[in-house]
């Protein structure tokens, strides 16, 4: 009876650790894609990313629909290239959308949304989202804006 | 005592040391199919090494001991679990497995080593546990049992597997008048019973010259004295008298190596 | 001065005596062939005292952890209006460290020195020896099972010390301090990536499984065979394990983020 005591709790107890193994991985660390081939890859070039870092969202309205998965500078242009990995569920994004580099609030981190185009053709596997905006840079804003300023207030006297 | 195959432990020649600290120093000893083989000497002569010697758990640094024709420490690690079967060894604390209850303790070495059903190890542990006087123990815990009791159970546990030999250490030390007349009564009828062989490790003269057919005297790393009982009670050595009528001084000096003791006072 | 190199010189091989004596114990161990039908009902015991009854320490401990980071979390965010990233805090600072390493330590001392006791008073009582005068060898019939068990059951007690940390975390954040509960989860699942952070913690806490029931096993099996030799091989394993866990945690952080 003990014995049957002993290997009932060990049960509970695997149980309880596989449990919690599931809890971690779907509703803490947010898994969705075990096997890694339901998402499709496309890539922009953007002439500068801010703060942006891979496994950052990809958000369109808002809603998350993948994440960034590599950046790279293409040696040619000079230009940041960003690969995304965009959900399945997601394949009718029109092939003219456009991507920019957007911050979370005012202090968060940057993600980038996707705006929808009008065209019939939608992206795919190895498609390349032509018309990119870049990050706006904090320092430069505040650099323009002093400079609009001065400026004023050059005229004025 | 010179039939050679009747001997079921031979032991030549036997050095041991530990550390610095010579343990012995040229043993020899025979032990002959089916009798009580008695090894006496006062504390802290090696008594209990010599078992350990004889179990394997200790190698000798010079000499040999032979177990039933094998040389018991040119075996590889298999073959020694496979000679142990034929060896008990019943400790001076009994060492009970304290997790397990008594049925569970004498089960242990047929659940190990037999692929028995549940129903003969049931009826071979009642077995055993009936020779010691003990069936209606078996449901209890070790930590329920009195010392002599455990060490009968100990003594069921160790006949388990019906081995040849079997070795006790210290079996009569811390028991009352009544359970050390049942282990002495116990050691003697099962020897003659199963057929076994028994060595007893003990430094309880009288107990010991009630049972045993032939008793070894060490002491100082050496045998000092052998014989029946009665040739040992009569010997004329003044270190075999001194230990076997219990002198409180003799060759054996009452007093540790110590400086002058009026001197020490006065220092 | 020659005196105190003398003995310093003297410890430094004794260390390195035990450290020897300890690998050896471990590879004779581990080498010992298991043999699966006898093995695992012994194995299902060992998991029962080393496992089912931590569980009870970690989850109470886990909760607690849990519950006093969202609290103390929740002051510091809500300073810049960002205490909806709570359970990132939450979730990040358990799954990666205190997870692994709080239950690592809660597990050495609950489950590591009662393994100590347990098998130094095997030793002291001469249950080991006798058990090897029976003919079965004590490194595979009480050894080794509980090591297996060891390592089995840290990285599952830390998983369910994790999630119960979290859901502490939820408690209070959510229901007592009133975060909307959406954003707690929603901004924990965009921060925190299964492979680099759920699974490196159970990769630390497999290692640290692993070092704990070594030294644990390992000092009651070496204890001096008395009641005081056996206190002071529980209060070694006890300190070492701790020491290991905190000094690995270091090492094993700085291979993941260097990317090893």
């Amino acid at each position: 009876m003990r014995t049957r005591t002993i290997e009932i709790s060990v049960g509970f107890f695997m149980m309880l650790g596989v449990l919690a193994l599931v809890f971690l991985a779907f509703k803490v660390s947010g898994l969705t894609n075990l096997v890694g081939n339901h998402v499709y890859y496309v890539t922009a070039d953007f002439n500068n990313i801010g703060g942006l870092k891979v496994r950052a969202p990809v958000r369109m309205a808002g809603v998350r629909i993948g994440q960034v998965t590599q950046i790279d500078l293409d040696h040619k242009t000079y230009q940041a290239k960003v690969t995304m990995a965009i959900n399945n569920a997601d394949s009718n994004i029109p092939d003219d959308s456009s991507a920019s580099i957007l911050t979370e609030g005012i202090l968060g981190a940057n993600y980038v949304g996707v705006a929808p185009g009008y065209a019939d053709k939608f992206l795919h596997n190895g498609s390349k989202i032509d018309n990119t905006h870049p990050a706006l840079v904090l320092e430069n804003l505040i650099g323009q804006l002093l400079f609009s300023v001065n400026k004023g207030s050059e005229k004025k006297s | 005592m010179d039939n050679s195959h009747d001997h079921l432990v031979k032991i030549r020649n036997v050095h041991f040391k530990r550390g610095e600290r010579q343990i012995f120093s040229g043993i020899d000893m025979t032990i002959p199919k089916g009798k009580v083989v008695a090894i006496m000497g006062p504390s802290g002569c090696g008594k209990t090494t010599m078992l350990r010697l004889i179990g394997a758990k200790l190698k000798p640094s010079q000499g040999s001991i032979e177990v039933d024709g094998q040389n018991i420490h040119r075996l590889s690690r298999k073959q020694l679990y496979t000679a142990r079967r034929k060896i008990g060894l019943l400790f001076q604390s009994g060492a009970l497995f304290t997790g397990m209850s008594v049925f569970e303790n004498v089960a242990f070495p047929l659940r190990e080593h037999t692929n028995l059903s549940e129903l003969l190890i049931r009826d071979l542990v009642l077995m055993k546990l009936q020779a010691v006087g003990l069936r209606g123990a078996a449901g209890l815990m070790p930590s329920e049992l009195s010392g002599g009791m455990a060490r009968r159970v100990a003594l069921a546990r160790a006949i388990a597997l019906d081995p040849q030999l079997i070795m006790y250490d210290e079996p009569f030390t811390g028991l009352d008048p009544i359970a050390m007349g049942v282990i002495v009564n116990l050691i003697r009828r099962l020897n003659d019973a199963l057929g076994l062989t028994s060595i007893v490790v003990s430094h309880d003269v009288s107990e010991v010259m009630g049972i045993a057919d032939y008793i070894y005297v060490l002491a100082d790393g050496k045998v000092i004295g052998e014989g029946t009982p009665e040739s040992i009670k009569h010997t004329q050595s003044p270190r075999l008298e001194q230990f076997i009528q219990g002198l409180p001084d003799g060759v054996v000096p009452f007093h540790y190596p110590a400086k002058d003791y009026a001197e020490e006072l006065l220092a | 001065m020659i005196a105190r190199m003398q003995a310093l010189g003297e410890q430094g091989l004794n260390f390195c005596g035990t450290f020897g004596r300890a690998g050896l114990f471990l590879l004779a161990t581990l080498l010992r062939r298991p043999r699966l039908i006898r093995t695992f009902p012994l194995l299902v015991n060992e998991l029962y005292s080393v496992g089912v009854l931590s569980l009870i320490i970690i989850i109470v401990s886990g909760l607690f952890i849990g519950m006093v980071l969202g609290l103390q979390g929740y002051n510091i965010l809500v300073d810049f209006a960002a205490s909806e990233k709570l359970g990132t805090l939450v979730a990040l600072s358990i799954v990666r460290e205190l997870g692994p390493v709080v239950a690592a330590l809660l597990f050495a001392g609950r489950a590591g020195s009662a393994l100590t006791a347990e098998i130094g008073l095997m030793k002291a009582t001469e249950q080991l020896d006798s058990m090897e005068m029976i003919g079965v060898d004590p490194l595979w019939r009480i050894i080794s099972p509980r090591l297996w068990a060891g390592f089995i059951a840290l990285p599952l007690l830390t998983l369910i010390f994790s999630a119960v940390a979290i859901l502490g975390g939820y408690l209070v954040g959510v229901q007592w301090l009133g975060i909307d509960g959406g954003s707690f989860w929603s901004n924990m699942q965009a921060t925190v990536h299964f492979r680099e952070d759920v699974v490196n913690g159970i990769i630390k806490s497999l290692v640290f499984g692993f070092v704990v029931v070594w030294i644990a096993v390992f000092q009651g099996f070496d204890a001096v065979p008395t009641s005081a030799g056996i206190s002071r091989a529980t209060t070694k394993t006890v300190v070492y394990s701790s020491l290991a866990i905190l000094g690995l945690d270091f090492v094993l952080t700085a291979m993941m983020m260097g990317g090893w």
